[in-house]
């Protein structure tokens, strides 16, 4: 009944998989379920039926000796039989989810960072960083395409899990774990750090955004121009004061100014789904609460409590939301 | 030297069995034996971390392959320091309580003149416990072994004294087996160090 | 006449002093047992009242009960607690009080150790909670993964303490499971050959193998992260050569084992209890016995599962799937030699035999979801979420607690003389099996739905609130079971009916002396020639064994017979030691250096090491004693 829920919910549920590697450990976690579920009721069963022969006290019965260990060995050899077959069985999807079948025509850098993940789309030819793609805690990528991961991680251990689309993958500093997934239906798949990684793991969150190959491009193309110029005087007065505020110190924006690396590249804030890394959806409201004192929301997080007045909260707001 | 069964209801004894039988018959003896296990166990695991930054890391060891010298001269000394402590044994097997303890005080010796030089190779290193995995793991091991070494000396220091006190004689003497058996252990552990930190860099190299 | 004579003379002999000088000296190894018991069951009770606040956070989505710092270390506490200082300690205690009655002997091979170890024990947990009262408790989980643990990112005592609380606790732990190895092979009853053993020896010796052989990988781990705190050394930092994946290793080729080191003992606690229960002789002793050691052996195999995600190489892991699935085989031989034990007896449902039948049902549970975690793709999907959390809780409820129950409705009443409530046991026994699976088997579910365990809150709409809410009411009705087990304790302390020297009419040899047994445990060190002394004429073997006659051994000196390793002949007589203050002193010594070590009070570790020495050297010195002949 439990498994059913699972089958159902809205979660981001390792058997509600998206995507033919994924489909393939759902598989493969349904027939250990059944087993478990079989081993877990037969046994139950063969120590249910001997107390038809119960006694009351142990002054009930005379003690009784003799018996064979015959069970013992047919028992044995058929748990032997299904640890066998668990194994053969897991091995060859070990072997089946190595590669896609298809040569990956994106790969995308996924640095892990104490609490959020940044985002760097490689060049065509995967030889390095596409310079002008960068995000933060969302992966754009063509729906039915394999896209190769490259993993690390900045400081401590993280680990890479959209359960929807592929197993979990730690992201170790001075290491680059190669792994890739792919989405087989367009959606929004939720993702979360599953290494325990300090104060704030809780709040650790991504999301991948499958989209049809045009959309992705026109996407891709967006990202990769700079900021757009404010184009009301409100949203010019808020890179004003963007500019001039702590802001800049660790964030980007590339065709202005900014140029901080601690943070969060925020060239294309306005088009992300959330802020905090997942902690909140990236509503007006929300950012003003991030921007003010996301110590409140996510205690233990880089980003300071500002305390600005609220006419220059405003005018940031308004240039922030601006860049799509 | 035994000790009478006493059946109840005053009827003569059945067996006599010795008190304390022979040193690898003791508790006492196996205790030791278990603990050179773990010891054991300790020092595989911590060669086992060199071996893995090595195999992990291109350079290795940063500094290049040490100078063997002094590390050999300390080999010899530990190797040869077995033979007293060896004689020790057989003296107070024989009831000589004199001749223990002069073996002791040359195994004594011997030992302390390793701890002597291996302190001064450790002053001639280039590098110091924060440089760097390598010399952290070189400071961290041939200092566990530095410990150890200390140990076996404060242990030859206190049958020593029980020598003295006269706690020995040709039947009983477990406190030396023991001892002595703990020596030679610190000298065969220093072998695998030895072999781990001065020889594979040349071998492999 | 004679005998009485000889029995007022052996418990002068044997017996404690009263008084605070007997308490600190003693080196009864009931006494040892007893604390052990106790101190096990004051951890268990302080890890539990962790888990009940850590349900309270997470009984509602974005709760705001507990700050992330507070959430980080109450998991980390609990998760220490139970596995270091409740699981294992509870299990000694019970070894402790028992060994020398299972084997007909008088007492452990180093009395004084065994006390040594128990203050050490003490001691540890003392150094691991003051770290928790002064606000520095351990909070990087209780496998503490490097760089999170390492100085960069975890300024502060915290891991100081961690790293030296744990060292001193593998101390105790180590002598103890050397003084078990040495009595299990030094002490046994004349005739007790190792195909007569109880099987209660097996799980405990090869526990105790297993501490001797993993334990000093947990030392040397720790070892290392408390230089790169203290003194700034590099071991698991990359940017100086280290790797983190290093302390990974060292720690789970500790860790696995110490899994085994928890269930083996429990597991042979139940292969005692079934065959009293079943009113026959165990079926399979020879599986059963090797099946023990195998698992011990294998155990040592299968650390890397604990990393199929941190991206090794598929091959160098497929060895690690084999040997977590063949690791799985020794088990199902136990479940089976029960099952058929239990199919070819009269099975009588008293309380412990119950909580049996329950921990046989967990325990396949336990081990059935646990093939998910060694099944290397389906490993990626379930590890570090609440599927794993669910495993390890069937695991140390279902394969540790319950038979600890078990074993405590059985053995208690030789332990203090008294039955206890068997309309409370049962009571006890429900509430408890209810509330774990109803505690834990939708933790399976959260983790199927991609909840990753340690997470201090959760956000509303994944699917996960409604069974939060159940998980949590679910650990509060076992809870309310733990308190149903420490109530029928003192009822039974207050009003239990007493329990007689067989209550069960069980057939090995701790049945054999009164309960409580006398300080010398045997009168009459018993001669075994059969794995079922007590049974041995009603099972028409005739009379063999000579349990309640034959040679007393001394009756003026405090000694035992000293038997051969295999066959268990006759070979010496041996002595034990005096009570003595010096264990409890090493002890106090070892706590002093500690805290030197924690705070950076050289002075301090230092001068604990002098009078550690001293004590030391005063515990083994012993004159050349008279010996009559």
């Amino acid at each position: 009944m439990w498994l059913a829920m699972a089958a159902c919910a809205r979660a981001p549920s390792t058997l509600g998989s998206a995507s033919q590697p994924a489909h393939q450990l759902t598989v493969l976690q349904w027939w250990l379920i059944i087993i478990a579920l079989a081993v877990v009721l037969i046994i139950g069963v063969l120590l249910l039926i001997p107390l038809r022969r119960r006694i009351r006290t142990v002054a009930d019965a005379p003690l009784t000796s003799g018996g064979t260990t015959t069970p013992i060995i047919i028992g044995v050899v058929i748990s032997a039989a299904i640890l066998i077959f668990v194994f053969i069985y897991s091995a060859v999807v070990l072997v089946d989810d190595a590669k896609p079948s298809t040569v990956p025509r994106l790969a995308v850098k996924v640095t892990g960072h104490r609490w959020w993940w940044e985002v760097e789309y490689l060049a065509a030819d995967s030889s390095n960083v596409d310079q002008d793609v960068m995000g933060a805690n969302e992966i754009h990528i063509p729906v039915g395409e394999p896209v190769r991961i490259l993993g690390t991680s900045a400081d401590v251990i993280h680990d890479f899990w959209v359960p929807q689309l592929q197993g979990k993958i730690d992201l170790e500093p001075g290491r680059t774990n190669v792994f890739w997934i792919r989405a087989d239906k367009p959606g929004r798949y939720r993702g979360q750090c599953a290494e325990y990684c300090g104060l704030q793991h809780a709040h650790m969150i991504i999301w991948v955004v499958a989209q049809s190959r045009p959309e992705f491009e026109k996407w891709l193309a967006r990202e990769r121009a700079p900021a757009p110029a404010p184009a009301t005087p409100l949203e010019k007065e808020g890179q004003q004061a963007f500019l001039s505020a702590p802001c800049v110190l660790c964030h980007t924006i590339r065709g202005t100014g900014a140029g901080g690396v601690l943070g969060p590249d925020l060239t294309h804030i306005g088009s992300r789904l959330t802020l905090g890394a997942g902690t909140l959806t990236n509503t007006p409201g929300n950012l003003a609460g991030w921007i003010e004192n996301a110590q409140s929301i996510k205690p233990g997080v880089d980003m300071p409590r500002l305390d600005l007045p609220p006419a220059t909260l405003h005018k940031i707001i308004a240039y922030l939301e601006s860049l799509n | 030297m035994a000790t009478t069964i006493v059946q109840p209801g005053g009827t003569p004894p059945a067996i006599t069995l010795p008190v304390n039988g022979r040193p690898h018959h003791t508790a006492g003896w196996w205790g030791m034996v278990l603990l050179i296990c773990t010891e054991a166990a300790l020092f595989v695991f911590l060669l086992f971390s060199y071996f893995y930054l090595d195999a992990q890391n291109t350079t290795w060891p940063p500094p290049g392959p040490p100078d063997i010298t002094l590390a050999v001269i300390n080999t010899i000394l530990l190797v040869v320091s077995s033979v007293p402590a060896r004689l020790g044994m057989k003296s107070i097997r024989r009831d000589s309580r004199g001749g223990l303890s002069v073996c002791i005080i040359v195994t004594m010796l011997m030992g302390i003149a390793f701890l002597i030089i291996e302190a001064i190779e450790w002053s001639q290193k280039t590098f110091t416990p924060q440089t760097d995995a390598y010399s952290s793991l070189f400071f961290t091991i041939t200092g566990f072994h530095y410990a150890h070494v200390t140990v076996g000396l404060l242990m030859l220091l206190v049958i020593l004294l029980r020598n003295r006190a006269g706690h020995f004689n040709a039947r009983r003497h477990l406190a030396v087996e023991n001892t002595m058996l703990y020596w030679h252990f610190v000298g065969v552990v220093w072998l695998f160090v030895f072999t781990t930190f001065y020889i594979t860099p040349h071998w492999w190299r | 006449m004679a005998t009485a004579t000889i029995e007022t003379r052996l418990h002068r002999l044997w017996e404690t002093p009263n008084g605070l000088y007997g308490f600190l000296a003693s080196t009864d190894h009931k006494a040892v047992g007893r604390r052990y018991l106790v101190t096990a069951f004051v951890f268990l009770a302080a890890g539990g009242v962790e888990a009940m606040v850590m349900r309270a956070q997470l009984i509602k989505p974005a709760n705001h009960l507990l700050s992330p710092e507070a959430y980080n270390q109450l998991f980390t506490m609990h998760g220490m607690t139970m596995i270091f200082w409740y699981a294992s300690p509870i299990l000694s205690g019970i070894s402790n009080y028992f060994f020398p009655l299972w084997i007909g002997a008088r007492d452990f091979a180093f009395p004084r150790l065994n006390m040594f170890s128990y203050w050490t024990y003490l001691m540890s947990g003392v150094v691991l909670y003051t770290g928790y009262i002064a606000g520095v408790a351990p909070d990087r989980g209780w496998f503490n993964y490097t760089p999170l643990a390492g100085p960069l990112y975890s300024p502060g005592l915290n891991e100081n303490f961690y790293c030296i609380a744990l060292l001193l606790l593998t101390v105790s732990t180590t002598v103890g499971a050397i003084n078990f190895i040495v009595t299990a092979f030094k002490l046994r009853a004349p005739g007790m050959s190792v195909g007569r053993m109880p099987l209660a020896l097996y799980g405990t010796l090869t526990a105790s193998f297993a501490n001797v052989f993993a334990l000093p990988s947990l030392s040397v781990s720790l070892t290392y992260l408390y230089l790169e705190h203290r003194f700034g050394l590099h071991f698991f930092d990359v940017a100086a050569g280290g790797r983190p994946l290093l302390w990974q290793h060292l720690f789970w080729i500790f860790a696995h084992p110490w899994v085994y080191i928890i269930i083996l003992p429990a597991l042979s606690f139940v292969s005692m209890i079934v065959p009293t229960f079943s009113r026959r002789p165990i079926i399979g002793y020879t599986w059963n016995a090797l099946g023990v050691v195998a698992t011990g052996v294998l155990g040592f195999g299968v650390w890397v599962h604990h990393m199929f995600a941190t991206g090794l190489p598929p091959m160098a892991m497929s060895f690690f799937m084999a040997g977590s699935m063949a690791v799985v085989l020794p088990s199902a031989i136990s479940i089976f030699v029960w099952l058929v034990t239990i199919w070819h007896g009269r099975p009588v449902m008293s309380t412990a035999m119950l909580f049996v039948f329950g921990f046989i049902f967990l325990f396949v549970i336990g081990g059935v979801d646990g093939v998910f975690t060694g099944s290397i793709p389906a490993d990626w999907q379930v590890t570090d979420t609440y599927f794993v959390v669910s495993h390890i809780h069937y695991v140390l409820i279902g394969i540790n607690v319950f038979p600890i129950l078990a074993a405590f409705y059985y053995w208690l009443p030789k332990i203090t003389g008294r039955l206890m409530s068997e309309r409370l046991g049962k009571w006890n026994f429900w509430v408890m099996f209810i509330g774990m699976n109803v505690a834990f088997f939708p933790m399976h579910n959260l983790g199927l739905l991609g909840m990753p365990r340690r997470i201090y809150t959760y956000q509303a709409g994944l699917g996960w609130t409604a069974t939060n809410v159940v998980v949590s009411i679910g650990a509060y009705v076992f809870a309310l079971g733990v308190l149903l087990f420490v109530l029928n304790f003192f009822w039974s302390l207050i009003d239990g009916p007493v329990a007689g020297p067989n209550p069960w009419d069980s057939a090995s040899l701790e049945w054999a002396t009164s309960s409580p047994p006398p300080p010398y445990n045997f009168a009459v060190i018993p001669t075994v020639r059969s794995r079922d002394p007590l049974w041995e004429e009603r099972l028409g073997l005739g009379k063999r064994s000579e349990v309640f006659e034959g040679p007393v051994i001394s009756d003026e000196e405090k000694v035992t017979m000293g038997t051969t390793p295999l066959d268990g002949m006759p070979q010496q007589v041996m002595r034990f030691p005096e009570d003595s203050v010096y264990p409890f002193l090493t002890a106090l010594s070892l706590a002093a250096i500690c805290y030197g070590l924690i705070l950076g009070l050289w002075g301090l570790a230092l001068g604990g090491a002098v009078f550690a020495f001293f004590f030391v050297t005063g515990w083994l010195w012993y004159a050349p004693q008279p010996v009559e002949v």
